[in-house]
């Protein structure tokens, strides 16, 4: 096991704590930080692979760059939606889905 | 029923990272498809000589201008998020006599030069090292929120025009230049750069790109800065 291959199975660990983080915590500030937490995880997996026999493929490298860009940009915009809906509503959670509704799949 | 989901949810998220570790393991190298080797044989004729950049700005350019137009678009979001209503400046100014407050004024006024002076650096350096436009328009970035934070600058309003020039310069840009290209230099073919001139060409858009995405990524802080959540609430 190389040492390229860490890093990318550390990216592993880190997207799938996201994953669960994105699932599981209600607060919107946190999905946010899941989110970014689940992302930095592709990218050592794209960076770690990339370098996996000894030279760093500069392929992977710039698309993790143009991604890390773009993370920063998509986290801002979630910042802006999350004040957005702090403002209209006053909480920084999803509305609760009322009991009953339609899209719940215990009544169908 | 709640507690047995989350338990389900992190075995299963568990499970999912066990399966990505053993396919990164098992994973065979690619042995047909060398990219990188691709890339070094064609460095050459791409105008750098550091492999990230050229295939940042030149065989995948596409993707950087794909990317620039998404900035903006993120952008774009923020401001029609932003509250409408104009407010007096925020209260940067009042506190800032303070005793206290004066290395921190002092820090960032000495910082905020040897950033810009930084970014220029890493813009001039990309060409044959680790640097290049995304990385000095962070640092650009960083200052203007460094000025922001120390209540220097003041949080950004509805941009005026010569803002939005700004804002859209990388692009345009950009743009141009593959548009002049595609028309005289290899017609029908998106940013070919000819190889006589393709260094000089990347670091025109790199130039560009570098302010440009210095104000957008400072823009997404300082619009969002300046919009007092608590004042529209109370309306």
């Amino acid at each position: 096991m190389s040492g390229a291959l860490i890093y990318a199975c550390a990216g592993a660990v880190l997207f799938v704590f996201g994953v669960t983080g994105l699932i599981l915590l209600p607060h919107l500030l946190r999905k946010i930080l899941a989110f970014n937490i689940m992302g930095s995880g592709v990218f050592l997996v794209l960076v770690g692979l990339g370098q996996r026999d000894g030279t760093p493929d500069p392929v992977p490298q710039a698309m993790v760059l143009t991604g890390i860009v773009v993370a920063v940009a998509a986290t801002a915009l979630a910042l802006a939606l999350v004040r957005r809906l702090l403002s209209l509503t006053g909480k920084i959670q999803f509305p609760e889905e009322p009991e009953g509704s339609g899209r719940c799949w215990k009544n169908k | 029923m709640r507690n047995l989901l989350n338990v389900l949810v992190i075995v299963l998220s568990a499970a999912l990272g066990l399966v990505l570790i053993g396919v990164i393991l098992e994973s065979p190298s690619p042995a047909r498809v060398r990219l990188s080797e691709e890339v070094l044989m064609q460095i050459g004729a791409s105008g750098v000589t550091h492999p990230v950049t050229a295939v940042l700005l030149n065989f995948r350019g596409y993707d950087t201008l794909l990317e620039v137009m998404v900035l903006l678009l993120a952008l774009l979001g923020v401001l029609a998020q932003m509250g409408k209503q104009k407010r007096e400046n925020p209260p940067a100014g009042f506190y800032l006599t303070e005793p206290r407050m004066q290395v921190l004024l002092w820090l960032a006024r000495v910082l905020v030069p040897l950033m810009v002076l930084v970014a220029g650096y890493l813009l001039w350096a990309g060409g044959h090292q680790p640097g290049g436009a995304f990385q000095a328009g962070a640092v650009l970035a960083a200052a203007g929120v460094l000025l922001n934070l120390s209540g220097l600058l003041p949080s950004w309003m509805e941009p005026a025009w010569n803002l939005r020039a700004g804002l859209v310069s990388g692009l345009l840009v950009f743009l141009l230049i593959a548009a002049a290209v595609m028309t005289t230099a290899s017609p029908g073919l998106l940013l070919q750069y000819p190889p006589a001139s393709a260094g000089m060409l990347i670091l025109l858009v790199e130039t560009g790109l570098t302010l440009s995405l210095g104000l957008i990524l400072a823009g997404l802080f300082l619009f969002l800065s300046g919009d007092a959540i608590d004042e529209e609430a109370d309306k």
